[in-house]
């Protein structure tokens, strides 16, 4: 559950959406990556960072350069947008089964 | 693990199956729907109308703390049996989303576990898909405030 809100929380950051636009169509270095944006380097690399923790990034070692690409596998789980509404009455249901177990008929 | 609670959407369809299998006897299952009180406890909305029978109606409202109206919604009973069905029309108020048609199922598995099959039916596909977005932009809303929050405690 803290993982799937990690991973909104990722997406939900404009540069970061723009880094994931980026390397959806190739792998990239970190200082590739970061010439496409006026921020610094060290705040780039921290939202390349977060976005590898929450695996919507891979990274791929090649000789001494680190690339990143996107884990295509993951997302899709976050585009898969019938989750959340899943959850929500997965979530409303799992309460109503633990209320109705304590529940005592009124004599 | 199989999931307890699922969901059956078809592309390009105007209705949606919820279905979910409940460690509760159908008696117990069918309760929770039948008592405005329990409805509350899990809908966490107040009930502030609920008229099991055919051509009764409901309402539910839910506040935030500060005592604001943040979601009403209504709708018309056509058909109460219990412990076997609940057809009923689900519209919420002050929203752009028109009235949907639910027809809920009640079943026994074994004396202890029953299943609740809940078919939805929207006004068009297109419908459909914005009510089933609402929890992934809600989600998405959230990620936004607790980006926010954190940046306040940051200044």
């Amino acid at each position: 559950m803290n993982l799937r809100r990690d991973v909104f929380q990722a997406i939900a950051d404009p540069t970061r959406r723009a880094i994931l636009l980026l390397v959806a169509s190739q792998s990239m270095t970190a200082g590739a990556i970061a010439s496409n944006f006026d921020t610094a380097r060290p705040t780039v690399s921290k939202h390349i960072q977060i976005l590898a923790e929450c695996e919507l990034l891979e990274q791929e070692q090649n000789g001494r350069e680190i690339y990143y690409h996107i884990n295509a596998k993951k997302m899709k789980e976050v585009a898969d947008f019938i989750e959340p509404f899943r959850q929500m009455w997965d979530e409303r249901f799992n309460k109503l089964e633990s209320i109705m177990k304590q529940y005592k008929p009124k004599k | 693990m199989e999931l307890k609670t699922k969901i059956n959407a078809g592309d390009g369809k105007q209705e949606l199956v919820i279905t979910r299998e409940f460690d509760l006897p159908l008696e117990l299952l069918f309760k929770a729907y039948e008592d405005p009180e329990i409805v509350e406890q899990w809908m966490g909305t107040k009930v502030l109308k609920l008229e099991n029978k055919a051509h009764g109606g409901y309402r539910f409202e839910t506040s935030d703390a500060n005592g604001n109206v943040v979601f009403q919604a209504n709708g018309t009973i056509h058909e109460f049996v219990p412990n076997h069905k609940i057809t009923r029309t689900f519209e919420m108020e002050n929203a752009a989303f028109p009235v949907q048609l639910e027809f809920l199922e009640f079943e026994s598995l074994t004396d202890d576990t029953s299943k609740l099959t809940m078919q939805i039916v929207y006004k068009s596909v297109a419908c459909r898909d914005q009510v089933l977005k609402l929890p992934f932009a809600q989600g998405l809303n959230m990620a936004h405030n607790r980006l926010q929050d954190i940046v306040n405690k940051l200044k």
